[in-house]
């Protein structure tokens, strides 16, 4: 599917969908309550398929924080993006690990450099950073007076 | 949650394998609940090495921050630098000339084979074969060599830089990859008679780590690792870059799905690089090395993404762009972190021993996964 086509259909699925313009792949927000509803429809729904997810990861845009899901699909080989706004306070989204296996691993590392909280993780603590770490460290708002050096 | 080391309750013992063990190639740490031999739970824990580079990047101008790359996986520093340099060319819609295209192609070549060489003698050393070590090594060597003269570093080149690349050939190059194809098509049928063909070699590969090609796609597998499953995901011939569509290759796809299969697609890939420099080597234009570009760069506002084919497979770059001279947000997609999030469902269930064929043939880079 070419662009327009891919729009078209994610307008058909998701009426409150709002896009995005630039950038080379079909870019769309979703509410963050949608998604877990709409993660299952994208990675089955026919003609999209989904099905590999290709890259996970959370933008700190100092008033809000945005997940960033770039999805691919093995049959049809379009790519979409899809995100997400999140309270930057308490920032919360269900998992996607039981649609796409390799979310575990993901949404660890965004737990862990973001504080994003996904909800019904099996396994979610620290990936990368000790486990009494504190803070948050790709944050804009992160501090580290030590380690960090500022140019 | 994190087992405590000893005995459980249900009588399973928890061990650790790593962070210092010589089969983990590096820094990770696998924690493991075994049934006598059994395997069964696997647990990564990461972090060991994790410098930060994401965040270190947002501080770095569009010129430098691509150094810092080659210590992410720094058996492939030149499809790193690659990936980079090609997302920052994106931003600035450059076209590079077209002898800078063909030398990356090469240099991204030889640094597969020479990947697939070091892997190959280390996988043969984790079963306890020492001797293929040092039939790769000779050939490896000669690489660094190359890389030696015209990059001035044996190990994390930083050669290819946004523009094009950073100097022009060594005038000894095309003489020296020659002499290196020929050493290697003379050397290479010694591999498959010292290991690929070898009994209990094939007895401890065939059978083991099984990976189908659903959970492939499902756990975000790519390179050899999803190629073993038989699922087609090779970036070179998906996504083109550079010249890769005017090449003349084939990617290698084997259906087994378990060790032995991915170990043979690395062996044929070697060959399907050899194929790529043969075709290039005699065939480098004419011309500027380097496109004419600002000395400070400035990417325009917005997003871009670009994916290229490491020797471990798909390297993802993913800049976020305020319209400064640093990116506001970066992000790396390791084909590392990727194919060792189906490591333990794929020695689930099978004995010890079998942990270190398949992590062989994952061909796990520590630096890569905790970047």
């Amino acid at each position: 599917m070419n662009n327009e086509d891919l729009k078209n259909k994610i307008t058909e699925l998701f009426p409150t969908a709002t896009f995005e313009e630039g950038g080379e792949w079909v870019n769309f927000f979703i509410e963050p309550t949608e998604w877990k509803k709409a993660a299952g429809v994208l990675h089955n729904a026919e003609g999209l398929q989904l099905d590999y997810l290709f890259c996970l990861t959370c933008v700190d845009w100092k008033t809000h924080l945005s997940m960033v899901y770039h999805l691919s699909s093995s049959l049809h080989r379009h790519n979409i993006v899809v995100k997400i706004k999140l309270d930057r306070l308490n920032p919360e989204i269900e998992t996607v690990c039981d649609i796409w296996k390799t979310a575990e691993l993901h949404e660890r590392e965004v737990y862990d450099l973001f504080g994003v909280n996904f909800l019904n993780h099996p396994d979610l603590r620290r990936l990368f950073l000790t486990d009494d770490f504190v803070g948050y460290p790709l944050r804009k708002d992160f501090e580290d007076p030590i380690n960090m050096i500022k140019l | 949650m994190i087992e405590e080391l000893g005995t459980t309750s249900e009588g399973y013992m928890v061990i650790n394998i790593g962070p210092q063990h010589p089969a983990t190639h590096g820094v990770l740490r696998l924690v493991m609940t075994l049934d006598g031999e059994t395997i069964i739970k696997t647990e990564p824990h990461l972090g060991y090495i994790h410098r930060s580079i994401e965040k270190m990047c947002e501080s770095l101008s569009y010129r430098q921050f691509v150094y810092v790359t080659s210590r992410m996986d720094y058996l492939s520093s030149h499809m790193n630098n690659h990936g980079c340099s090609l997302v920052v060319e994106k931003g600035l819609q450059v076209e590079i000339p077209e002898r800078a295209q063909v030398i990356r192609v090469l240099m991204d070549e030889l640094t597969r084979v020479a990947s697939h060489e070091l892997w190959w003698g280390a996988m043969a050393m984790d079963l306890g074969a020492f001797t293929p070590f040092f039939h790769s090594f000779r050939e490896r060597e000669t690489i660094t060599d190359i890389m030696e003269e015209t990059c001035g570093a044996r190990l994390t080149m930083n050669y290819i830089c946004p523009g094009g690349v950073m100097a022009d050939l060594h005038p000894d190059f095309q003489k020296r990859v020659k002499n290196f194809v020929t050493l290697f098509k003379s050397k290479f049928h010694e591999y498959n008679e010292l290991v690929t063909g070898n009994i209990i070699f094939q007895n401890r590969m065939k059978g083991v780590g099984f990976l189908s090609a659903e959970d492939a796609i499902s756990f975000g597998c790519t390179g050899p690792v999803a190629r073993g499953s038989g699922v087609k995901s090779d970036i070179r011939k998906l996504y083109p870059y550079e010249v890769y569509n005017k090449l003349q290759f084939d990617e290698v796809l084997e259906t087994g799905g378990d060790s032995f299969a991915r170990y043979m697609v690395r062996i044929n890939e070697m060959l399907q690089s050899i194929k790529i420099i043969e075709q290039l080597i005699d065939n480098i234009p004419e011309g500027e090395f380097q496109a004419k570009t600002k000395a400070v760069l400035k990417l325009p506002k917005g997003e871009f993404y670009q994916r290229v084919e490491t020797a471990r497979g798909e390297l993802g770059v993913y800049i976020v762009s305020e319209g400064g001279t640093t990116p506001y947000r970066i992000k790396f997609r390791s084909p590392g972190f990727s194919n060792l999030s189906a490591l333990p469902q794929m020695v689930k269930g099978s004995k010890i021993g079998d942990l270190v064929a398949t992590m062989g043939t994952l061909d796990l880079v520590i630096p890569d996964i905790d970047r």
